[in-house]
């Protein structure tokens, strides 16, 4: 496969991921707000921060009030990361590699996109109730996967876009755990409340992880939560799911077997998803979660940068040479 | 239902032109019979409905162009209009046989160009005018591309007169765009008329990606070869047309920079290391190819690629140096390049062509741009235009002075009238001038693809069919009967 298109495709894969969580995180803290006690604020400013934007948002916004929140992460073309930014991209990826993509699957995407583009003409944010359109994007982009999982060919290019998902959805679920970091108790003798507890809870559905947590876990408690999403080995979310997953499209990519490494990718993104299956919830917790999810950030990043280098960077002449001499 | 409800063609405008649908008295036209029929059964709100879920499809498929300096945002859709254009099997096979005795001789003609000069030298054609003409590549003198073929792709333009007559307005030898369109057309307007079109006859096109790549394949001496579609860019006006193609033929779409040449061969960049490539369909204009060899700045091309053309190892389509055959002023000695190397008289005729760098056509010119359209010879997408009976005084001065100070740049032909099809205007249906680009496949044999691209100038009265300057487009039956 051509690097580039190999490139796009996993760019693909990334921004696809990235629109769907933002639209899970808007959906779930606009539900989090409804169910807050009578005088309590919304609280968007965590859910900004935790996307790594804030100081964007600070800039260019003087308030944390809902509808500045909601155009910020769905609709504002400035923000790199907004729900529409990243299906713009994910779409231009599509466009560039539009030969390698199955047509119902280019066709959902651009409807996807000309929907987000219609929701900026109708000014959906200033909607009583924008979620309802939020959840739509969501549900259009699940559409997306399932009608890529019946009808794409498990070749080259799947696993492309399926390593570029599964390093965003790490990513962003190392992300909405921080959310929690970030949100504002009252007092400190509110951690362990009924509201510390919908602050959880509120977490667990933007995952559409609550029913299962409920029933392996049980009981909400900070560690049992930190547990599942990042460590957990069934849950298709957590941390440790998505790096599995990822490595093994790196795998398939390479055409190694799954045992080792066979470039730098594959290093690190082995040596992150051990570390992970080794550690337990009380390393997490020695760390201190946001630290520790500060770090695994890192980490996620120096893998995309290998990735980049190993497959996608512009082979110079030398490289070339030496591959054609072989 | 009321009378009125239903499409009705009572003030459908007839004067002056010829209608592709109705005979000048009024009279359908024998082919167009079964479709007049049924439309007049559609009630009118039924048809804008066909019409709007037409554009919503197009929209949702992503068929757009990108317009260059337009201000509504760079991506467009070319609009379809759901009346097909008919043409019967008996006017076809005119086309057919026309097109193929065309392409016929302009390949004589560019292997003789480049290599013996006979035709320059008999005096038929000035060799001036090809040797300083901007499309000449002094790099391919001596060469003969692989199997000798040097337009492997044609998109005709014809347009059909007042007499009934089709006449060829430009051959459009380079890369000519648009049979993406003429591909998913057929598609759209398939579902629009289900049933006429299976009891009409109506030819097929959807075969054309399959013998396009059959084409290329052709042109390497491999049993498999790898064959590529090469792009400028994302950017590129075309680029949905180029990835289409691709994707229809499950074939790789690369860029320039996705290649490099290594002792005279091309390889791609893949995730696995370079892989060879033997043939290309490049969407990509002769100079920037390969800046080695010629725009050295262009980013577009790689460095190396017309050398391994010239060494053999690359095929190309179409053949580099092929657009000095098609600049406006080589047109107007078309017909008597045909004559020189097939010893036969045009089957399809041009428009007459009065050449500015020729001093009496030059003096009739500047007499009688009113009356005229003039054009710049390397100008293409209806741009350096004047159309002189819908222009004003100004312009007409403006032209005279631009022929004078550079008559070379000029020629002019006489205002034609387009011939006219039903169109789908707001509610009503009125008449619209088209044009008509067939498709011309120069493989083992020439063939002529039985459909075409029929552009359509939406604004009443206009003459314009390009899609940068406000045309759409139709789909195109070609019938198996006469």
């Amino acid at each position: 496969m051509l690097s580039r298109v190999a490139n796009s495709l996993y760019w693909l894969g990334r921004y696809v991921e990235r629109a769907e969580n933002y639209a899970r995180f808007i959906e779930v803290n606009f539900n989090l707000s409804l169910d807050l006690p009578p005088g309590m604020d919304e609280q968007w400013k965590p859910l900004i921060t935790a996307t790594g934007d804030y100081e964007d948002y600070e800039a260019r916004y003087d308030s944390y009030s809902r509808k500045s929140a909601i155009y910020f992460l769905a609709f504002d073309e400035e923000n790199t990361n907004s729900i529409f930014t990243s299906v713009s991209k994910a779409r231009e990826n599509a466009r560039i590699v539009r030969e390698n993509l199955t047509k119902e699957t280019w066709e959902k995407l651009n409807e996807v996109y000309l929907t987000m583009k219609e929701g900026i003409q109708q000014e959906v944010w200033k909607n009583e109730n924008p979620a309802e359109f939020i959840r739509n994007i969501k549900y259009a982009i699940q559409l997306l996967y399932g009608i890529a999982d019946n009808s794409v060919a498990r070749t080259e290019g799947w696993y492309w876009v399926n390593l570029g998902q599964f390093l965003e959805r790490a990513d962003k679920t190392s992300r909405v755990l921080d959310v929690k970091y970030h949100y504002i108790l009252p007092s400190p003798a509110d951690v362990g409340s009924p509201l510390d507890d919908l602050h959880w809870v509120a977490l667990l559905k933007s995952v559409s992880g609550f029913n299962t947590y409920r029933r392996s876990y049980g009981n909400i408690s900070p560690s049992g939560l930190v547990d599942f999403l990042v460590l957990d080995t069934r849950f298709p979310r957590s941390i440790y799911f998505c790096l599995t997953e990822a490595e093994n499209c790196l795998h398939k990519i390479s055409g190694n077997s799954e045992k080792g490494f066979s470039n730098k990718a594959e290093k690190v993104m082995g040596e992150l998803r051990s570390q992970l299956e080794y550690d337990d919830i009380s390393d997490v917790v020695q760390h201190g979660l946001h630290e520790y999810l500060d770090n695994l950030q890192i980490k996620l990043n120096h893998i995309s940068d290998e990735i980049f280098d190993c497959f996608f960077r512009f082979k110079n002449n030398l490289v070339a040479d030496k591959i054609l001499q072989e | 239902m009321t009378k009125t409800d239903l499409m009705e063609f009572s003030n459908y405008q007839l004067e002056g032109v010829y209608d592709e649908m109705f005979e000048s008295g009024g009279d359908v036209r024998n082919h167009y019979g079964s479709f007049h029929k049924k439309i007049l059964d559609i009630p009118k709100k039924r048809l804008s409905q066909l019409q709007y879920s037409t554009d919503k499809t197009q929209l949702s498929m992503g068929m757009t162009f990108n317009v260059y300096h337009a201000t509504e945002g760079i991506e467009r859709i070319l609009h379809l209009d759901i009346i097909p254009r008919i043409i019967n099997g008996k006017e076809w096979a005119v086309v057919d046989k026309g097109l193929q005795q065309r392409i016929h001789a302009l390949n004589l003609f560019l292997q003789d160009i480049y290599n013996d000069r006979k035709i320059l030298k008999d005096g038929v054609v000035p060799e001036e005018l090809i040797l300083s003409s901007k499309d000449y590549l002094e790099a391919c003198v001596g060469l003969t591309p692989p199997k000798g073929i040097w337009c492997h792709i044609t998109g005709t333009d014809l347009v059909r007169n007042n007499d009934g007559k089709f006449y060829v307005l430009e051959d459009n030898l380079r890369c000519p765009s648009g049979v993406s369109y003429m591909l998913e057309n057929r598609e759209i307007v398939k579902r629009v008329f289900p049933d006429l079109f299976h009891n009409l006859g109506v030819r097929p096109v959807a075969d054309y990606p399959l013998k396009l790549l059959k084409m290329l394949q052709h042109l390497s001496g491999k049993d498999r070869p790898v064959v590529g579609v090469m792009t400028p860019g994302v950017y590129n006006s075309a680029y949905f047309e180029h990835s289409y193609l691709a994707q229809q033929m499950g074939i790789e779409l690369v860029t320039g920079q996705d290649m490099v040449v290594r002792e005279n061969k091309v390889y791609m960049q893949t995730t696995r290391g370079l892989s060879q490539v033997d043939v290309l369909y490049r969407r990509i204009d002769d100079t920037f190819l390969d800046p080695l060899h010629f725009n050295k700045d262009s980013m577009l091309g790689t460095p190396g690629l017309f050398d391994a053309y010239k060494a053999g190892n690359l095929g190309l389509a179409n053949a580099p140096g092929t657009g000095v055959a098609d600049d406006k002023a080589v047109y107007a000695y078309v017909p008597r390049i045909i004559k020189y190397y097939l010893d036969e008289d045009p089957i399809i005729e041009n428009v007459p062509t009065y050449l500015c760098r020729e001093e009496d056509d030059r003096k009739y010119v500047l007499e009688n741009i009113a009356d005229l359209v003039v054009k710049e010879t390397n100008a293409a997408g209806g741009y350096g235009m004047l159309i002189g009976p819908k222009a004003t005084r100004e312009e007409h001065d403006k032209f005279r002075e631009l022929i004078k100070n550079n008559p070379k740049n000029y020629i002019a032909q006489p205002t034609l009238s387009l011939s006219t099809v039903p169109t789908v205007v707001d509610k009503a249906i009125e008449g619209r001038h088209v044009d008509l680009r067939p498709y011309v496949l120069y493989g083992e044999n020439i063939e002529v693809i039985p459909g075409a691209l029929t552009r359509v100038a939406l604004v009443r009265g206009s003459l314009v069919v390009n899609s940068s300057q406000g045309g759409g487009s139709k789909d195109t039956w070609v019938l198996y009967e006469d």
